[in-house]
């Protein structure tokens, strides 16, 4: 070897050394970086991987039932048909669909929305086509899979209401989660998590909801499930079970359905509620996946109001129904007995003030059974201005006139119990004589829910005990409610059955305001009292023309007196009570009375069969 | 006479004896490494041969016979082909950035019709071997002269600044730390070597005009991956959390969360690595890194009984070439270094970085073959 050569290698082999230990350097670096990331710090990244991969998918629950007393559906969830198209599962989308029309049909919008939905998402996400399929095409597509690439059959459960119109007023509906909805709550987060919105939809939404599972899976990186890890089942909402009997309520229901009306049947020992219906209704199902702005406008834009519980919510006059209370305030305080009597010459005077009786001619001598069976407004007049307001007030709120029950479906009106305390917290006014003389007949400041009139006609039928209304049926509790332990009013039976034989003398005595509405059959008999409320005030130039007061009949309907009933049944051992008010809808002898007398007999022909086939309430 | 055909003899080996020389353990060594790379395609594409583990076995057959080759042929042949190689691939270089000049986009290989040839790649080797060839020629003396480096930073700025303009920053920096990883293994003297480096600095900043945007994306993206963890840092961070989630004895084989269910980019190219990491942990990790060493030490150790300086430089500057590639990808995965797309050797899935490797791999073992060869100053056939 030259010398050249051993100066060269050895230079070499010394700069290789060198570099074989920038080598091994930088090595180590790498080493400790691995030790570093996989033993160190392993927990924490191990902690970031699972984060990455596991997904927590909730689980909703399927919403409880509302039943009625019977266990018939009012609300239920139903298995919905559904059909979903997997775009990166067909061959080409279009032809898919154009496929799948053999079976379903899909409209050009639909179409659209769909091919404009799959190029948006991600091409492995369901895009729905169609639901609520009836079985037999949702069958016709499972059979027909194999020609049906990327097309998905889904089954899933959406709220039905089997009743539509009847009842929903107090199931009310659900729909979509709102932002001021959200509580943190991750449920109320699922897009197709729907909640209570109204009614006893709303107020039980906790019970009904039940509570979420979920299901954790592994997904990729785009999302995609993989597997499932683990999963803990749902579990389905409570059922809320009402007292109220669907029979029942469709009856009533129909009996109405080409007015405005509210009709309420109450248990007098129970306060179970058997009936509530406001007519005109709306359809809960409309209100599922968003009610369309057309339905909307028309069913707000209506004058008979038909978004309105008018039996829970409207307050109206009481007119001559209120002559109940007005009479038993006076025997109870003991301005009048049952011989008392007063002449009705069709007019009331005090100073120059007139108030008119109904009727023309006027009633001659009548004493209070007369006067509630005849409706004298005079009498009536009379008596309360003897009574004085802070009585009547007394006596009304011993009926429930003026209370809210909280009975449990939403906006329960609490109606105006006047008296002198109330009227100068409202108005800054004392109250006058004049005012007593206009609620001596149910009208002025007094005014009252359909409900409060059907409690109010129950506690005097039942002896004057205080019996609540009530909705539900509590399935904790022994549903058979011990009468004898419902409180008295402490009111005498003697002053009650005077009164009471004027209500039954309203259908059957021959002057009666309701005798030709009367059942006309033996097998029951009805006490109960008719009430005409005036929508606008009859001006003296009105009743001194020509032609008198207008009739009714030609006014508009929004002019049209307000017709009203109470009614209880059967007279000899009484059961139920009803209320009936029809909006607009003439005299209240001639109109609402019939509907009580016919929702009467309904009621009590349903319990006679019920107790025929063993099946007593 | 005597001497010259005694040195003749030591010269001239028949190819039984070649193939009896070559060390068949480094062999099987580099095909432990590549089982490595194909039990990892096969696990990343889901426990599936197909699509990368079958072609990658294929090339490796392919690039192994090559190799084998090209060791049995006279390192003086070798020697003697290094300036029209370099050249060649110059020319190439030159080819594929015209293309690309003339709106073909940027492209990095020239296609011949029956292969797609990478010019950067063949640059890698054939840098070196003109390096060598260039140290070898010159005298001590004017080995440690200024004026000697003047060639040799000319032959490596030629393809720098084309390679750059591809852009391929992951070659540029292979190339430019070989290149001068030989220069310094050649003796040049240390302070003139420090000194150059102090001049690379402002050279650097120079270089950081040249980049794409992309490209400066990545190296700030490096120095903070966090800030943008759903943009550019995204890779850094899943490549981390895999790894680290790997622990010591892995996750298993195809059991890796990070990289079966998608988290992981580039699983079967760049980040290959951290693949092996999760599925067979730290005790995976470590293995692969000892196979790696083996050649590595293999190739210092053998250069150092290499009787011509053009073999010990080749040598060097091969193995000098791998342990960047390595280092770099494996510091890139960890987080240490920006990502700038420099493959794992013989494990990422690809064709033109394991024909390189293994050219690399065959003049090594070309140059142990015929370590006893002295080759004059002049040259092989001056």
């Amino acid at each position: 070897m030259k010398p050249s050569d051993k100066n060269k290698l050895k230079s070499y082999t010394r700069r290789a050394t060198l570099i074989s230990g920038g080598m091994l350097l930088l090595s180590s670096a790498l080493v400790g970086r691995m030790y570093y990331l996989q033993v160190t710090s392993r927990n924490q990244y191990e902690l970031l991987a699972e984060r990455n991969r596991i997904s927590m998918r909730l689980l909703a629950p399927t919403r409880g039932d509302v039943l009625d007393r019977y266990g018939r559906a009012i609300a239920t969830s139903t298995t919905d048909y559904r059909v979903n198209v997997i775009p990166e599962e067909t061959e080409e989308l279009e032809e898919t669909l154009e496929a799948l029309k053999q079976y379903i049909p899909i409209s050009e919008n639909n179409n659209k929305r769909i091919m404009k939905a799959a190029k948006k998402q991600r091409s492995f996400l369901p895009i729905s086509v169609a639901n609520n399929l009836d079985w037999e095409t949702f069958s016709n597509v499972n059979v027909n899979m194999p020609d049906l690439p990327g097309i998905q059959p889904d089954v899933g459960t959406s709220r039905f209401y089997p009743e539509k119109e009847l009842g929903a007023h107090l199931v009310g509906y659900v729909g979509s989660v709102s932002e001021e909805e959200l509580t943190g709550e991750p449920l109320l987060e699922l897009p197709e998590f729907k909640i209570g919105k109204n009614g006893i939809e709303k107020v039980l939404d906790e019970k009904l909801r039940g509570s979420a599972g979920n299901s954790k899976v592994e997904v990729n990186v785009l999302g995609r499930v993989i597997r499932e890890l683990s999963r803990q089942d749902s579990v389905p909402g409570e059922a809320a079970r009402l007292t109220i009997d669907l029979e029942i309520q469709k009856f009533a229901a129909t009996r109405t359905q080409h007015e405005s009306a509210a009709v309420t049947v109450m248990d007098i020992h129970t306060g179970e509620l058997l009936a509530v219906t406001s007519t005109p209704s709306f359809d809960p199902n409309d209100f599922n996946n968003g009610i369309s702005q057309v339905k909307w406008d028309k069913l707000r834009g209506d004058i008979r109001k038909p978004l309105i519980n008018k039996a829970v919510s409207g307050q109206y006059s009481p007119g001559s129904t209120f002559k109940m209370i007005v009479a038993l305030a006076g025997l109870e305080a003991g301005v009048i007995t049952v011989e008392d009597t007063k002449i009705c010459n069709s007019q009331f005077r005090i100073g120059k003030n007139i108030w008119h009786c109904w009727s023309k001619g006027g009633h001659g001598k009548l004493n209070v059974i007369q006067a509630l069976a005849q409706s004298c407004d005079v009498y009536f007049y009379d008596l309360a201005r003897k009574v004085g307001i802070e009585k009547i007030h007394e006596m009304s709120a011993r009926f429930g006139l003026g209370e809210r029950f909280n009975i449990g479906i939403m906006s329960e009106a609490r109606g105006i119990n006047p008296n002198d305390d109330w009227k100068f917290g409202r108005t800054g006014e004392h109250w006058y004589g004049g005012d007593t003389v206009n609620v001596g007949i149910g009208q002025g400041f007094v005014s009252t829910t359909p409900l409060q009139l059907a409690v109010m006609t129950a506690r005097l039928a039942n002896g004057g005990k205080a019996v609540v209304p009530k909705i539900f049926i509590d399935d904790d509790n022994d549903n058979d409610i011990d009468i004898e332990e419902v409180e008295g009013l402490g009111i005498s039976q003697e002053n009650l059955d005077i009164v009471l034989q004027g209500m039954i003398d309203v259908y059957n005595h021959p002057r009666g305001t309701a005798f030709r509405y009367r059942l006309r059959k033996d097998d029951y008999q009805f006490g109960g009292k008719s009430g005409t409320t005036q929508v606008t005030r009859i001006s003296t130039a009105e009743r001194n023309s020509e032609g008198g007061v207008i009739k009714n009949e030609e006014k508009d309907w929004i002019g049209r007196d307000h017709a009203l009933f109470v009614g209880y049944g059967p007279v000899e051992n009484p059961k139920y009570a009803v209320s009936v008010l029809v909006e607009h809808g003439g005299g209240g002898g001639s109109v609402a009375s019939p509907i009580a007398r016919d929702v009467l007999e309904f009621v009590l022909e349903r319990d006679k069969s019920n107790e025929n086939i063993g099946q007593s309430v | 006479m005597q001497t010259s055909a005694r040195i003749g003899s030591r010269n001239n080996k028949d190819i039984r004896q070649k193939l009896k020389d070559l060390n068949w353990f480094i062999v099987l060594v580099i095909v432990l490494i590549a089982g490595f790379g194909f039990a990892m395609l096969y696990s990343v594409a889901g426990g599936s041969f197909d699509p990368w583990a079958k072609n990658q076995f294929i090339r490796f057959l392919l690039g192994l016979g090559l190799m084998v080759t090209i060791a049995v042929i006279d390192i003086r042949i070798w020697m003697f082909l290094a300036y029209p190689l370099y050249f060649a691939a110059l020319g190439m270089l030159g080819v594929v950035d015209v293309m690309g000049e003339m709106g073909k986009g940027s492209q990095r290989w020239l296609d011949l019709g029956f292969i797609n040839l990478q010019p950067s790649e063949f640059m890698k080797i054939a840098l070196v071997m003109a390096l060598a060839r260039y140290f070898h020629c010159l005298s001590d003396e004017e080995t440690v002269q200024l004026k000697s480096l003047i060639k040799p930073i000319i032959l490596i700025i030629l393809p720098v600044v084309l390679v750059l303009r591809q852009p391929d920053l992951g070659t540029t920096i292979l190339i430019v730390a070989g290149g001068i990883a030989l220069i310094f293994a050649a003796g040049v003297r240390m302070w003139l070597f420090v000194l150059s480096f102090i001049a690379l600095i402002p050279a650097a900043f120079g270089a950081w005009q040249f980049l794409k945007p992309y490209q400066k994306q990545r190296v700030l993206t490096f120095l903070d991956p966090e800030k943008d963890p759903l943009g550019a840092g995204y890779h850094i961070i899943q490549s981390k959390i895999a790894l680290g989630s790997g622990g010591i004895y892995g996750k298993g084989f195809i059991q890796g969360t990070q990289s079966q269910l998608n988290f992981l980019p580039e699983k079967h190219t760049d980040f290959i690595f951290t693949v092996i990491a999760e599925e067979l942990g730290l005790v995976g990790g470590l293995s692969l890194l000892g196979l790696y060493f083996i050649i590595l030490g293999y190739g210092m150790i053998v250069s150092l009984s290499v009787k011509s300086q053009f073999g010990r430089l080749l040598i060097l500057g091969m193995v000098v070439t791998f342990f960047l590639y390595l280092f770099i990808n494996i510091a890139m995965v960890m987080g240490l270094l920006p990502v700038v797309g420099v493959p794992l050797p013989l494990v990422s899935y690809g064709g033109s970085a394991m024909l390189t490797l293994l050219v690399g791999f065959g003049l090594i073992l070309s140059t142990a073959i015929h370590k006893e060869t002295a080759i004059p100053r002049g040259g092989a056939f001056a």
